[in-house]
Protein backbone atom coordinates (compact mmCIF):
# COMPACT_ATOMS: atom_id res chain seq x y z
CA UNK A 1 0.00 0.00 0.00
CA UNK A 2 1.21 3.46 -0.86
CA UNK A 3 2.79 5.64 1.77
CA UNK A 4 0.42 8.12 3.37
CA UNK A 5 1.33 11.40 1.73
CA UNK A 6 2.76 14.31 3.66
CA UNK A 7 2.00 17.40 1.59
CA UNK A 8 2.62 21.11 1.53
CA UNK A 9 3.18 24.21 -0.58
CA UNK A 10 5.79 26.98 -0.58
CA UNK A 11 4.70 30.26 -2.12
CA UNK A 12 6.79 33.26 -3.06
CA UNK A 13 4.67 36.40 -3.23
CA UNK A 14 5.26 39.46 -5.41
CA UNK A 15 5.82 42.76 -3.60
CA UNK A 16 5.78 46.44 -4.59
CA UNK A 17 5.70 49.79 -2.83
CA UNK A 18 4.09 52.59 -4.83
CA UNK A 19 5.64 56.07 -4.69
CA UNK A 20 8.77 54.90 -2.88
CA UNK A 21 11.70 56.19 -4.94
CA UNK A 22 14.33 53.91 -3.38
CA UNK A 23 12.11 50.81 -3.37
CA UNK A 24 14.13 47.72 -2.59
CA UNK A 25 12.20 44.43 -2.71
CA UNK A 26 14.40 42.76 -0.12
CA UNK A 27 13.93 45.55 2.40
CA UNK A 28 10.22 45.77 1.62
CA UNK A 29 9.88 42.00 2.18
CA UNK A 30 11.75 42.33 5.46
CA UNK A 31 9.47 45.14 6.53
CA UNK A 32 6.41 43.10 5.59
CA UNK A 33 7.42 39.93 7.43
CA UNK A 34 8.51 41.82 10.55
CA UNK A 35 5.17 43.63 10.53
CA UNK A 36 3.18 40.40 10.82
CA UNK A 37 1.00 41.13 13.84
CA UNK A 38 0.14 37.57 14.83
CA UNK A 39 1.86 35.33 17.33
CA UNK A 40 5.18 33.95 16.07
CA UNK A 41 8.64 32.86 17.08
CA UNK A 42 11.59 34.49 15.40
CA UNK A 43 14.24 31.83 14.95
CA UNK A 44 17.35 30.96 13.08
CA UNK A 45 16.60 28.47 10.34
CA UNK A 46 19.06 25.63 10.55
CA UNK A 47 19.86 22.97 8.02
CA UNK A 48 22.05 20.69 10.09
CA UNK A 49 22.54 17.06 9.14
CA UNK A 50 20.15 15.04 11.17
CA UNK A 51 20.51 11.69 12.81
CA UNK A 52 17.24 10.02 13.57
CA UNK A 53 16.30 10.16 17.24
CA UNK A 54 13.99 7.47 18.42
CA UNK A 55 11.65 7.18 21.31
CA UNK A 56 7.99 6.40 21.69
CA UNK A 57 7.12 9.73 20.12
CA UNK A 58 9.93 9.82 17.61
CA UNK A 59 11.87 12.35 19.67
CA UNK A 60 15.23 12.13 21.34
CA UNK A 61 17.49 14.47 23.29
CA UNK A 62 20.40 16.19 21.62
CA UNK A 63 22.69 18.63 23.33
CA UNK A 64 24.57 20.20 20.47
CA UNK A 65 24.03 23.27 18.35
CA UNK A 66 22.97 22.77 14.77
CA UNK A 67 25.96 22.98 12.47
CA UNK A 68 24.60 25.27 9.77
CA UNK A 69 22.46 28.39 9.81
CA UNK A 70 20.75 29.52 6.64
CA UNK A 71 21.33 33.14 5.82
CA UNK A 72 17.72 34.16 5.14
CA UNK A 73 17.07 37.66 6.42
CA UNK A 74 14.28 36.84 8.78
CA UNK A 75 12.54 33.63 9.75
CA UNK A 76 9.32 33.30 11.63
CA UNK A 77 7.66 30.10 12.71
CA UNK A 78 3.94 30.54 13.23
CA UNK A 79 1.65 28.82 15.71
CA UNK A 80 0.02 26.98 12.80
CA UNK A 81 3.38 25.30 12.14
CA UNK A 82 4.08 27.33 8.98
CA UNK A 83 7.27 29.18 8.06
CA UNK A 84 7.08 32.87 7.10
CA UNK A 85 10.28 34.43 5.80
CA UNK A 86 12.16 36.46 3.25
CA UNK A 87 13.62 34.40 0.42
CA UNK A 88 15.91 36.53 -1.72
CA UNK A 89 13.68 39.39 -2.84
CA UNK A 90 10.30 37.85 -2.04
CA UNK A 91 8.19 37.25 1.03
CA UNK A 92 7.49 33.53 1.29
CA UNK A 93 5.05 31.37 3.19
CA UNK A 94 5.41 27.60 3.54
CA UNK A 95 2.43 25.67 4.82
CA UNK A 96 2.86 23.28 7.70
CA UNK A 97 3.10 19.61 6.78
CA UNK A 98 -0.40 18.36 5.97
CA UNK A 99 -1.74 14.81 5.82
CA UNK A 100 -4.31 15.46 3.07
CA UNK A 101 -5.04 17.81 0.15
CA UNK A 102 -7.96 19.49 1.88
CA UNK A 103 -5.67 20.67 4.65
CA UNK A 104 -3.14 21.92 2.10
CA UNK A 105 -5.84 24.05 0.45
CA UNK A 106 -6.86 25.40 3.86
CA UNK A 107 -3.36 26.20 5.10
CA UNK A 108 -2.34 27.60 1.71
CA UNK A 109 -5.30 29.99 1.89
CA UNK A 110 -4.32 30.84 5.48
CA UNK A 111 -1.01 32.02 4.01
CA UNK A 112 -2.88 34.70 2.08
CA UNK A 113 -4.55 35.76 5.33
CA UNK A 114 -1.16 35.98 7.03
CA UNK A 115 0.19 38.12 4.17
CA UNK A 116 -2.83 40.42 4.13
CA UNK A 117 -2.58 40.90 7.93
CA UNK A 118 1.11 41.69 7.52
CA UNK A 119 0.55 44.14 4.68
CA UNK A 120 -2.19 45.98 6.60
CA UNK A 121 0.18 46.45 9.55
CA UNK A 122 3.14 47.38 7.35
CA UNK A 123 1.05 50.04 5.58
CA UNK A 124 0.09 51.62 8.88
CA UNK A 125 3.76 52.29 9.62
CA UNK A 126 4.59 53.80 6.21
CA UNK A 127 4.36 57.42 5.00
CA UNK A 128 0.91 58.32 3.64
CA UNK A 129 1.97 58.63 0.03
CA UNK A 130 3.66 55.22 -0.04
CA UNK A 131 1.61 52.10 -0.40
CA UNK A 132 2.66 48.46 -0.22
CA UNK A 133 1.10 45.76 -2.42
CA UNK A 134 1.50 42.00 -2.12
CA UNK A 135 0.43 39.60 -4.86
CA UNK A 136 -0.03 35.85 -4.86
CA UNK A 137 1.00 35.41 -8.49
CA UNK A 138 4.09 34.04 -10.21
CA UNK A 139 5.23 36.53 -12.81
CA UNK A 140 5.74 40.26 -13.21
CA UNK A 141 4.74 40.06 -16.87
CA UNK A 142 8.21 41.21 -17.87
CA UNK A 143 10.11 37.96 -17.92
CA UNK A 144 10.65 37.34 -14.22
CA UNK A 145 8.96 34.47 -12.42
CA UNK A 146 8.86 33.42 -8.78
CA UNK A 147 7.67 30.16 -7.56
CA UNK A 148 4.79 28.15 -6.35
CA UNK A 149 6.25 24.88 -5.18
CA UNK A 150 4.49 21.73 -4.02
CA UNK A 151 5.95 19.00 -1.85
CA UNK A 152 5.02 15.33 -1.76
CA UNK A 153 6.64 12.73 0.49
CA UNK A 154 7.33 9.53 -1.45
CA UNK A 155 9.15 6.34 -0.43
CA UNK A 156 12.80 6.18 -1.34
CA UNK A 157 12.06 2.71 -2.73
CA UNK A 158 10.29 4.16 -5.78
CA UNK A 159 13.02 4.56 -8.42
CA UNK A 160 13.42 8.19 -9.40
CA UNK A 161 13.40 7.18 -13.07
CA UNK A 162 9.86 5.86 -12.64
CA UNK A 163 8.78 9.19 -11.18
CA UNK A 164 10.25 11.00 -14.18
CA UNK A 165 8.65 8.56 -16.66
CA UNK A 166 5.18 8.91 -15.23
CA UNK A 167 5.03 12.40 -13.75
CA UNK A 168 6.38 14.41 -16.70
CA UNK A 169 3.31 13.86 -18.89
CA UNK A 170 1.03 14.31 -15.89
CA UNK A 171 2.54 17.63 -14.78
CA UNK A 172 2.58 19.06 -18.30
CA UNK A 173 -1.06 18.21 -19.04
CA UNK A 174 -2.48 19.06 -15.59
CA UNK A 175 -1.82 22.72 -16.46
CA UNK A 176 -5.34 22.82 -17.91
CA UNK A 177 -6.67 22.85 -14.33
CA UNK A 178 -3.67 24.19 -12.37
CA UNK A 179 -3.12 27.47 -14.24
CA UNK A 180 -3.94 30.88 -12.78
CA UNK A 181 -4.03 32.57 -16.20
CA UNK A 182 -1.89 35.34 -17.65
CA UNK A 183 -2.28 38.13 -20.18
CA UNK A 184 0.43 37.80 -22.83
CA UNK A 185 3.55 35.65 -23.00
CA UNK A 186 7.15 36.00 -21.80
CA UNK A 187 10.61 34.54 -21.98
CA UNK A 188 10.77 34.59 -25.77
CA UNK A 189 7.72 32.37 -26.29
CA UNK A 190 5.36 33.08 -29.21
CA UNK A 191 2.97 35.94 -28.56
CA UNK A 192 -0.49 35.17 -27.27
CA UNK A 193 -3.24 37.38 -25.88
CA UNK A 194 -3.89 35.18 -22.90
CA UNK A 195 -2.69 31.82 -21.62
CA UNK A 196 -3.63 29.22 -19.02
CA UNK A 197 -0.67 29.62 -16.69
CA UNK A 198 1.63 32.14 -15.06
CA UNK A 199 4.65 29.82 -15.11
CA UNK A 200 4.40 27.78 -18.34
CA UNK A 201 6.63 30.13 -20.33
CA UNK A 202 9.54 29.59 -17.93
CA UNK A 203 10.35 25.87 -18.22
CA UNK A 204 13.42 24.98 -20.22
CA UNK A 205 14.52 21.50 -19.19
CA UNK A 206 12.95 18.11 -18.48
CA UNK A 207 14.91 17.11 -15.40
CA UNK A 208 17.32 19.10 -13.25
CA UNK A 209 18.31 20.59 -9.93
CA UNK A 210 17.76 24.25 -10.79
CA UNK A 211 14.77 26.27 -9.60
CA UNK A 212 15.75 29.79 -10.70
CA UNK A 213 17.46 29.26 -14.07
CA UNK A 214 16.69 26.72 -16.75
CA UNK A 215 13.75 25.53 -14.67
CA UNK A 216 13.02 21.79 -15.11
CA UNK A 217 9.67 19.99 -15.30
CA UNK A 218 10.95 17.46 -12.77
CA UNK A 219 13.10 18.99 -10.05
CA UNK A 220 15.71 16.72 -8.53
CA UNK A 221 16.27 18.51 -5.24
CA UNK A 222 16.67 15.62 -2.82
CA UNK A 223 16.04 17.03 0.60
CA UNK A 224 13.38 14.93 2.28
CA UNK A 225 13.34 16.79 5.64
CA UNK A 226 12.84 13.30 7.04
CA UNK A 227 14.71 10.00 7.21
CA UNK A 228 16.47 9.99 3.86
CA UNK A 229 16.93 6.23 3.86
CA UNK A 230 13.14 5.84 3.78
CA UNK A 231 11.83 8.92 2.03
CA UNK A 232 12.35 11.40 -0.71
CA UNK A 233 10.44 14.62 -1.21
CA UNK A 234 9.15 15.25 -4.70
CA UNK A 235 9.53 19.00 -5.17
CA UNK A 236 7.13 20.08 -7.92
CA UNK A 237 7.98 23.48 -9.36
CA UNK A 238 5.78 23.37 -12.48
CA UNK A 239 2.59 24.89 -11.14
CA UNK A 240 0.97 28.22 -10.33
CA UNK A 241 -0.10 29.75 -7.04
CA UNK A 242 -3.85 29.46 -6.97
CA UNK A 243 -6.39 31.77 -5.40
CA UNK A 244 -9.41 29.51 -5.88
CA UNK A 245 -9.66 26.98 -3.06
CA UNK A 246 -11.12 24.15 -5.19
CA UNK A 247 -8.22 24.54 -7.59
CA UNK A 248 -5.53 24.13 -4.91
CA UNK A 249 -7.45 21.13 -3.58
CA UNK A 250 -7.66 19.53 -7.03
CA UNK A 251 -4.04 20.31 -7.94
CA UNK A 252 -2.59 18.77 -4.79
CA UNK A 253 -5.13 15.96 -4.55
CA UNK A 254 -4.81 14.71 -8.12
CA UNK A 255 -1.01 14.83 -7.96
CA UNK A 256 -0.87 13.00 -4.62
CA UNK A 257 -3.27 10.36 -5.91
CA UNK A 258 -1.25 9.75 -9.06
CA UNK A 259 1.89 9.40 -6.92
CA UNK A 260 0.16 6.82 -4.72
CA UNK A 261 -0.98 4.91 -7.80
CA UNK A 262 2.55 5.05 -9.17
CA UNK A 263 3.97 3.64 -5.93
CA UNK A 264 1.53 0.75 -6.09
CA UNK A 265 2.18 0.03 -9.77
CA UNK A 266 -1.37 1.01 -10.73
CA UNK A 267 -0.56 3.33 -13.62
CA UNK A 268 -0.62 1.97 -17.15
CA UNK A 269 2.00 2.56 -19.80
CA UNK A 270 3.53 6.03 -19.23
CA UNK A 271 2.23 8.87 -21.38
CA UNK A 272 5.65 9.85 -22.71
CA UNK A 273 5.93 13.16 -24.51
CA UNK A 274 8.20 13.60 -27.51
CA UNK A 275 9.29 17.10 -26.48
CA UNK A 276 8.04 17.76 -22.97
CA UNK A 277 9.79 21.09 -22.58
CA UNK A 278 8.05 22.78 -25.49
CA UNK A 279 4.82 20.96 -24.61
CA UNK A 280 4.74 22.99 -21.36
CA UNK A 281 4.21 26.31 -23.09
CA UNK A 282 2.23 24.83 -25.98
CA UNK A 283 -0.34 23.44 -23.56
CA UNK A 284 -0.36 26.70 -21.62
CA UNK A 285 -0.91 28.73 -24.79
CA UNK A 286 -3.82 26.69 -26.16
CA UNK A 287 -6.93 28.22 -24.62
CA UNK A 288 -9.28 25.82 -26.34
CA UNK A 289 -7.37 22.91 -24.75
CA UNK A 290 -7.21 21.04 -28.05
CA UNK A 291 -3.51 21.56 -28.78
CA UNK A 292 -2.31 18.01 -29.40
CA UNK A 293 0.86 17.01 -27.59
CA UNK A 294 3.17 14.66 -29.46
CA UNK A 295 3.97 11.35 -27.82
CA UNK A 296 7.25 9.56 -28.29
CA UNK A 297 5.45 6.75 -30.16
CA UNK A 298 4.48 9.18 -32.92
CA UNK A 299 0.86 9.54 -31.84
CA UNK A 300 -0.72 12.68 -30.44
CA UNK A 301 -3.04 13.33 -27.53
CA UNK A 302 -4.84 16.44 -26.30
CA UNK A 303 -4.01 17.47 -22.73
CA UNK A 304 -7.60 16.88 -21.77
CA UNK A 305 -7.53 13.31 -23.10
CA UNK A 306 -4.28 12.69 -21.27
CA UNK A 307 -5.95 13.87 -18.07
CA UNK A 308 -8.96 11.60 -18.69
CA UNK A 309 -6.50 8.71 -18.85
CA UNK A 310 -4.81 9.70 -15.59
CA UNK A 311 -8.23 10.10 -13.97
CA UNK A 312 -9.29 6.64 -15.12
CA UNK A 313 -6.14 5.10 -13.63
CA UNK A 314 -6.68 7.06 -10.42
CA UNK A 315 -10.31 5.93 -10.12
CA UNK A 316 -9.50 2.28 -10.68
CA UNK A 317 -6.70 2.53 -8.17
CA UNK A 318 -8.77 4.33 -5.55
CA UNK A 319 -11.51 1.71 -5.80
CA UNK A 320 -9.30 -0.96 -4.31
CA UNK A 321 -7.24 1.18 -1.95
CA UNK A 322 -7.70 2.22 1.66
CA UNK A 323 -6.80 5.87 1.08
CA UNK A 324 -8.51 8.62 3.03
CA UNK A 325 -12.09 9.42 1.89
CA UNK A 326 -10.94 12.87 0.86
CA UNK A 327 -9.47 11.33 -2.30
CA UNK A 328 -12.99 10.35 -3.33
CA UNK A 329 -13.82 14.06 -3.31
CA UNK A 330 -10.69 14.75 -5.34
CA UNK A 331 -11.77 12.27 -8.01
CA UNK A 332 -15.31 13.73 -8.17
CA UNK A 333 -14.02 17.26 -8.59
CA UNK A 334 -11.44 16.13 -11.14
CA UNK A 335 -14.14 14.42 -13.24
CA UNK A 336 -16.47 17.38 -12.96
CA UNK A 337 -13.75 19.81 -14.03
CA UNK A 338 -12.64 17.72 -17.02
CA UNK A 339 -16.25 17.29 -18.14
CA UNK A 340 -16.88 21.03 -17.95
CA UNK A 341 -13.59 21.94 -19.61
CA UNK A 342 -14.52 19.67 -22.48
CA UNK A 343 -18.00 21.12 -22.97
CA UNK A 344 -17.04 24.77 -22.44
CA UNK A 345 -14.05 25.90 -20.35
CA UNK A 346 -16.03 28.96 -19.18
CA UNK A 347 -18.15 26.59 -17.10
CA UNK A 348 -15.17 26.34 -14.76
CA UNK A 349 -15.17 30.07 -13.93
CA UNK A 350 -16.35 29.22 -10.41
CA UNK A 351 -13.48 26.79 -9.72
CA UNK A 352 -10.40 27.66 -11.79
CA UNK A 353 -8.44 30.91 -11.62
CA UNK A 354 -7.51 31.00 -15.30
CA UNK A 355 -11.15 30.79 -16.30
CA UNK A 356 -12.41 33.23 -13.66
CA UNK A 357 -9.78 35.76 -14.74
CA UNK A 358 -10.54 35.25 -18.43
CA UNK A 359 -14.21 35.84 -17.76
CA UNK A 360 -13.40 39.17 -16.09
CA UNK A 361 -11.05 40.17 -18.90
CA UNK A 362 -13.60 39.30 -21.57
CA UNK A 363 -16.20 41.27 -19.64
CA UNK A 364 -14.03 44.40 -19.63
CA UNK A 365 -13.02 43.90 -23.25
CA UNK A 366 -16.63 43.67 -24.37
CA UNK A 367 -17.88 46.54 -22.22
CA UNK A 368 -15.01 48.99 -22.81
CA UNK A 369 -14.01 47.79 -26.29
CA UNK A 370 -10.44 47.14 -25.14
CA UNK A 371 -7.65 45.59 -27.15
CA UNK A 372 -5.63 42.88 -25.44
CA UNK A 373 -2.70 45.26 -25.28
CA UNK A 374 -4.66 47.68 -23.08
CA UNK A 375 -2.92 48.33 -19.74
CA UNK A 376 -6.22 47.98 -17.94
CA UNK A 377 -6.30 44.29 -18.82
CA UNK A 378 -2.78 43.83 -17.47
CA UNK A 379 -3.92 45.55 -14.30
CA UNK A 380 -6.92 43.23 -13.97
CA UNK A 381 -4.52 40.29 -14.42
CA UNK A 382 -2.24 41.60 -11.65
CA UNK A 383 -4.89 42.79 -9.25
CA UNK A 384 -6.74 39.47 -9.41
CA UNK A 385 -3.94 38.24 -7.13
CA UNK A 386 -3.81 41.15 -4.65
CA UNK A 387 -3.96 39.61 -1.15
CA UNK A 388 -5.84 42.63 0.22
CA UNK A 389 -9.42 41.39 0.62
CA UNK A 390 -10.75 44.89 -0.13
CA UNK A 391 -8.82 45.24 -3.40
CA UNK A 392 -8.04 41.79 -4.72
CA UNK A 393 -10.30 40.94 -7.66
CA UNK A 394 -10.42 37.27 -6.69
CA UNK A 395 -12.00 38.42 -3.43
CA UNK A 396 -14.47 40.58 -5.34
CA UNK A 397 -15.55 37.55 -7.34
CA UNK A 398 -15.88 35.48 -4.17
CA UNK A 399 -17.97 38.20 -2.50
CA UNK A 400 -20.25 38.24 -5.54
CA UNK A 401 -20.68 34.47 -5.28
CA UNK A 402 -18.85 33.82 -8.55
CA UNK A 403 -16.11 31.58 -7.15
CA UNK A 404 -16.74 28.55 -4.96
CA UNK A 405 -15.12 28.25 -1.60
CA UNK A 406 -14.29 25.12 0.34
CA UNK A 407 -13.82 26.87 3.67
CA UNK A 408 -15.47 29.56 5.78
CA UNK A 409 -13.59 32.68 6.86
CA UNK A 410 -13.45 31.33 10.39
CA UNK A 411 -11.89 28.06 9.19
CA UNK A 412 -9.18 30.07 7.42
CA UNK A 413 -8.67 32.25 10.44
CA UNK A 414 -8.36 29.14 12.58
CA UNK A 415 -5.79 27.70 10.15
CA UNK A 416 -3.64 30.80 10.46
CA UNK A 417 -3.23 30.22 14.21
CA UNK A 418 -3.71 26.49 14.83
CA UNK A 419 -1.61 23.67 13.35
CA UNK A 420 -2.81 20.48 11.66
CA UNK A 421 -3.30 17.90 14.41
CA UNK A 422 -2.00 14.85 12.57
CA UNK A 423 1.58 15.66 11.58
CA UNK A 424 4.71 16.88 13.36
CA UNK A 425 3.59 20.44 12.53
CA UNK A 426 1.38 20.08 15.61
CA UNK A 427 4.39 19.91 17.93
CA UNK A 428 6.09 22.82 16.15
CA UNK A 429 3.01 25.02 16.19
CA UNK A 430 2.13 24.34 19.81
CA UNK A 431 5.74 24.92 20.84
CA UNK A 432 5.53 28.36 19.23
CA UNK A 433 2.25 29.00 20.99
CA UNK A 434 3.53 28.01 24.41
CA UNK A 435 7.31 28.46 24.46
CA UNK A 436 8.09 30.90 21.69
CA UNK A 437 10.69 32.85 23.68
CA UNK A 438 12.67 29.69 24.30
CA UNK A 439 12.86 28.69 20.62
CA UNK A 440 16.19 29.71 19.12
CA UNK A 441 16.39 27.65 15.99
CA UNK A 442 14.12 25.55 13.84
CA UNK A 443 13.96 23.46 10.73
CA UNK A 444 11.27 21.19 9.32
CA UNK A 445 12.83 18.27 11.15
CA UNK A 446 14.06 19.81 14.43
CA UNK A 447 13.49 22.49 17.06
CA UNK A 448 16.20 23.90 19.32
CA UNK A 449 15.24 25.24 22.75
CA UNK A 450 17.03 27.47 25.24
CA UNK A 451 15.99 26.02 28.58
CA UNK A 452 18.22 28.00 30.92
CA UNK A 453 20.78 25.23 31.09
CA UNK A 454 24.33 25.47 29.74
CA UNK A 455 23.61 23.78 26.44
CA UNK A 456 20.83 24.36 23.97
CA UNK A 457 18.47 21.43 23.66
CA UNK A 458 17.64 20.01 20.30
CA UNK A 459 14.48 18.04 19.57
CA UNK A 460 14.76 16.07 16.33
CA UNK A 461 11.48 15.42 14.52
CA UNK A 462 12.58 13.13 11.73
CA UNK A 463 9.26 11.37 11.35
CA UNK A 464 6.58 13.66 9.87
CA UNK A 465 3.85 11.43 11.34
CA UNK A 466 5.08 11.87 14.94
CA UNK A 467 4.60 14.96 17.06
CA UNK A 468 0.85 14.71 16.43
CA UNK A 469 -1.82 15.90 18.82
CA UNK A 470 -2.50 12.35 20.00
CA UNK A 471 1.16 11.82 20.83
CA UNK A 472 2.23 15.13 22.38
CA UNK A 473 -0.80 17.03 23.66
CA UNK A 474 -0.65 15.66 27.23
CA UNK A 475 3.08 16.24 27.35
CA UNK A 476 2.72 19.86 26.24
CA UNK A 477 -0.15 20.41 28.66
CA UNK A 478 1.84 19.09 31.60
CA UNK A 479 5.01 21.03 30.82
CA UNK A 480 4.98 24.44 32.42
CA UNK A 481 8.41 25.42 31.15
CA UNK A 482 10.59 24.39 28.20
CA UNK A 483 12.87 22.70 30.74
CA UNK A 484 9.95 20.52 31.88
CA UNK A 485 9.25 19.57 28.29
CA UNK A 486 12.84 18.64 27.57
CA UNK A 487 13.16 16.66 30.81
CA UNK A 488 10.25 14.46 29.84
CA UNK A 489 11.54 14.00 26.30
CA UNK A 490 15.00 13.07 27.54
CA UNK A 491 13.51 10.69 30.09
CA UNK A 492 11.45 9.03 27.39
CA UNK A 493 14.54 8.52 25.30
CA UNK A 494 16.57 7.06 28.15
CA UNK B 1 0.25 24.32 -34.81
CA UNK B 2 3.20 26.68 -34.91
CA UNK B 3 1.20 28.47 -37.58
CA UNK B 4 -1.67 28.83 -35.17
CA UNK B 5 0.57 30.29 -32.50
CA UNK B 6 1.93 32.85 -34.92
CA UNK B 7 -1.54 33.81 -36.02
CA UNK B 8 -2.63 34.30 -32.47
CA UNK B 9 0.37 36.44 -31.80
CA UNK B 10 -0.28 38.72 -34.69
CA UNK B 11 -1.82 41.44 -32.52
CA UNK B 12 1.66 42.23 -31.21
CA UNK B 13 2.88 45.41 -29.60
CA UNK B 14 1.63 47.79 -32.25
CA UNK B 15 -1.90 47.20 -31.04
CA UNK B 16 -3.40 46.31 -34.40
CA UNK B 17 -5.62 43.50 -33.35
CA UNK B 18 -7.28 43.06 -36.69
CA UNK B 19 -5.70 39.87 -38.01
CA UNK B 20 -7.65 37.36 -35.94
CA UNK B 21 -11.06 37.94 -34.45
CA UNK B 22 -10.14 37.89 -30.83
CA UNK B 23 -13.41 36.41 -29.70
CA UNK B 24 -12.39 33.18 -31.38
CA UNK B 25 -9.75 32.75 -28.70
CA UNK B 26 -12.16 31.69 -26.06
CA UNK B 27 -15.83 31.07 -25.99
CA UNK B 28 -17.07 32.95 -22.96
CA UNK B 29 -20.64 32.94 -24.19
CA UNK B 30 -22.86 35.99 -24.15
CA UNK B 31 -24.68 34.63 -21.17
CA UNK B 32 -21.69 34.49 -18.85
CA UNK B 33 -20.24 37.88 -19.80
CA UNK B 34 -23.68 39.42 -19.46
CA UNK B 35 -23.97 38.18 -15.93
CA UNK B 36 -20.78 39.83 -14.72
CA UNK B 37 -21.55 43.34 -16.00
CA UNK B 38 -22.81 44.53 -12.60
CA UNK B 39 -19.68 43.23 -11.01
CA UNK B 40 -17.47 45.09 -13.49
CA UNK B 41 -18.89 48.36 -12.21
CA UNK B 42 -17.98 47.44 -8.67
CA UNK B 43 -14.51 46.45 -9.78
CA UNK B 44 -14.05 49.82 -11.50
CA UNK B 45 -14.13 51.34 -8.02
CA UNK B 46 -11.32 49.21 -6.63
CA UNK B 47 -9.01 49.07 -9.67
CA UNK B 48 -5.81 51.01 -9.09
CA UNK B 49 -5.53 54.41 -10.77
CA UNK B 50 -3.35 54.95 -13.79
CA UNK B 51 -3.19 51.35 -14.99
CA UNK B 52 -0.34 51.94 -17.41
CA UNK B 53 2.04 53.41 -14.86
CA UNK B 54 0.99 50.94 -12.19
CA UNK B 55 1.63 47.89 -14.35
CA UNK B 56 4.88 49.32 -15.69
CA UNK B 57 6.22 49.78 -12.18
CA UNK B 58 5.47 46.25 -11.13
CA UNK B 59 8.92 44.78 -11.65
CA UNK B 60 10.13 41.83 -9.60
CA UNK B 61 13.44 40.16 -9.11
CA UNK B 62 13.33 36.62 -10.41
CA UNK B 63 12.76 33.98 -7.77
CA UNK B 64 12.50 30.22 -7.73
Amino acid sequence: MALRKVLGTETEYGIMVRNQPDFNPMLASLHLINAYPGNRAQVKWSFAEESPGRDARGFGPRGSLPSGIESALVNLVLPNGARLYVDHAHPEYSTPECSNPRDVARFDKAGERVMSDAVATARSTMPQEERMYVYKNNSDGKGRSYGAHENYLVPRAVPFGEIVRHMTGFLVTRQIYTGSGKVGSENGRPEVFYQLTQRGDFFEAEVGLETTLKRPIINTRDEPHADSSKYRRLHVILGDSNMAEPQTFLKIGATALILCALEDGALGHPIALEDATSAVWRVSHALDLTEPVKLDNGRTLTPIDAQWQYLEWAKDYLHGSDLDDVYGEVVSLWEEVLTDLEVDPMRCADRLDWVAKLQLLEGFRARDHLKWSDPKLHLVDLQYHDVDPERGLYYQLVAAGKIRRLFSDSEISDASTNPPTDTRAYFRGRSVEKFRDALVSANWDALVFETGEEVLKRVPMMDPFRGTKDLVDDLLEESETPADLLRVLEGADG
Amino acid sequence: MAEQERERGRSSEDGTDTAVPEDQLAHPGEELTGRIDDLLEEIDFVLEDNAEEFVKNYVQKGGQ
